[in-house]
Parts: C-alpha cells; sequence; structure tokens
C-alpha cells in the first residue's frame, strides 16, 4: 500500500501530503478525510488504467473502490492483469 | 471611459523571477530557476498552506500568487463577496497548458489538466481563494490593452453593484511570463491615483 499512496501523491500532485500521513482506511473524499474532489476521482481512474491496466466497468463502484488506500489496494488485488 | 472616481489603489508586477507590490521591489527569486521552480518558491515565500495550489497550471498559478500578494495588505476582504470583480487579459489563453493536455491525450487523458484548457479558470482559482463572487471577464489580445483595461473596469464600477476590480494581465506560453495586477475601486485610498490608461501603461512598465 505504500506504493500506491506514493502513486496517488503524484497522480494527484498532492505536494504536502507524506505518504505515512495517509492511513490506510482514511476516507479518501471526504473533509475529514483526504478531501479529494471529482477531478481527482477521475485522476485516480486513469491511475488504475496507467499503472495497473485496470478498467472499471461499472462506473457505480467508483465510491466503493476509492473509499479508502485500502479499498483501492483490494480492488487492485482482485482485477489486475499484466500489463501489455 | 472613467468617471474620474475610480482609483489604482494597489499593484502587483511580476517578471524576470522579481515580484514588485505597488511599485517596490518585494521578492526576488534565484535569478535561474525556471518558471515551476520560481512559481513554488514564491507560493512558500509569500502563502502556503494552500495544497491545492500545486493542481494548478502555470497559468492559474501566476496569477494566484499576482493576487495574494497584491490583496495581502488590502481591505478588500471587508467587501461583500459580489462586491469584486475581475478584468483579465494575456496574448497566448490557455494555449501552454492546452499543448500539455494534448501531449497527454496520445496515452492518458489528464482530466486534473483538462480542467486548466481555458484561461479564465485563472479568475476562478483566485476568486476561490478570496471568497469572490463578483462579474469576471477575460480577454485575449497581443499587447496589455491599457485603454481597455481602464475603460472596462471603470464602467464596471459605475454600473454595477462592484466596489473594487482586479485588473491587468496574466501571461504564460511555456518558460515566458509576466504578471501585471492591478486593483482598482470607487474609494480613494493612501496613494491611489485615477484610473487612466497612461496610469496603467505607466505602472504596468516599471522596471
Amino acid at each position: 500500500m505504500a506504493d500506491l499512496k506514493a502513486q496517488i501523491i503524484e497522480q494527484l500532485n498532492l505536494q504536502e501530503v507524506a505518504p505515512d500521513s495517509i492511513g490506510n482506511d482514511q476516507p479518501l473524499f471526504t473533509k475529514e478525510g483526504l478531501g479529494l474532489d471529482s477531478i481527482d476521482a477521475l485522476e485516480l481512474i486513469v491511475l488504475l488504467q496507467q499503472h495497473y491496466n485496470i478498467r472499471i466497468a461499472n462506473p457505480d463502484e467508483g465510491p466503493k473502490i476509492f473509499h479508502s488506500v485500502r479499498t483501492m489496494a483490494t480492488y487492485i488485488t482482485e482485477n489486475q492483469t499484466i500489463k501489455a | 471611459m472613467n468617471s474620474g472616481s475610480t482609483y489604482i489603489t494597489g499593484s502587483c508586477i511580476i517578471r524576470q523571477n522579481k515580484v514588485f507590490l505597488n511599485g517596490a521591489l518585494l521578492w526576488e527569486a534565484d535569478p535561474a530557476l525556471e518558471l515551476a521552480g520560481f512559481l513554488r518558491a514564491g507560493y512558500d515565500h509569500f502563502s502556503g498552506q494552500y495544497p491545492k495550489f500545486h493542481k494548478m497550471d502555470a497559468l492559474s498559478k501566476l496569477g494566484w500568487l499576482a493576487a495574494e500578494v497584491l490583496l495581502k495588505d488590502t481591505a478588500i476582504h471587508l467587501l461583500a463577496p459580489e462586491q469584486t470583480g475581475m478584468v483579465l487579459s494575456n496574448r497566448s489563453s490557455s494555449l501552454d497548458t492546452d499543448l500539455r493536455y494534448y501531449a497527454t491525450v496520445k496515452e492518458f487523458a489528464s482530466p486534473g489538466l483538462f480542467v486548466y484548457t481555458l484561461p479564465n479558470i485563472v479568475m476562478g482559482e483566485i476568486s476561490i481563494r478570496h471568497g469572490f463572487k463578483g462579474e469576471n471577464t477575460f480577454f485575449v489580445s497581443d499587447i496589455f490593452d491599457t485603454d481597455l483595461m481602464s475603460a472596462y473596469p471603470a464602467q464596471l464600477l459605475a454600473e454595477t453593484p462592484l466596489q473594487a476590480c482586479i485588473c491587468g494581465w496574466v501571461e504564460v506560453m511555456d518558460q515566458q511570463y509576466e504578471a501585471a495586477l492591478f486593483l482598482v475601486e470607487n474609494k480613494q485610498r493612501d496613494n491611489g491615483i485615477p484610473l487612466t490608461a497612461a496610469a496603467l501603461s505607466s505602472l504596468y512598465q516599471q522596471k
């Protein structure tokens, strides 16, 4: 999950956020959490595609997948394919 | 048009890695810094604590930084949100970011860059930062049109609820950049001068 946190920080330009400061279960899209917005959500979709060759087939799954770093990591583990 | 009751009450010029406030050199960065490094250094020096800055494109960062300096010691925040507007202009529109975005399209189009492929987004970023909700307009022209930039804000201040207007020039193309923001108000303040094209031109050309 440390690699994923670093990738999120780079993809979203969170230059003042340290990877260690992001909790594994910290909500990504609430003010109490990381406070990400809708454009960040699109960037996370690009991240999954770019780094893990994963396309989200059902957009309704988004809130569940992107709830936290742990839910993202779980989704990646369950859906990752070998990148061509 | 100038009603004679509109005043330039502040100016911020940023060029060649130097920041001028009201005609005086306020801060100077390493001249060897490229634009991205200069903007980050300026952010660290004048502001910080605004993480969204890092997501902006160069045009928005430059305009945001100039507004940060221009407004830091003013009373503009005492006005109602609807009483402050903006009229900005530049030569290259958002072309610098358009090209960067286009480069990403070949593989993974960047949503984060796409949202900055309009020049007026810089005014949105400044408005979000300072809570402004007044009228705003962005013009694209070859040069800083001091006739337009004196007449139009004066008209807005005379005929609309606006009590203050940030006007000027915010240009970025590759490593070439320049910002010249002016605060114009209905109220005369210390060191305020009547808003005219000649006055804007004089302030803009100061070194």
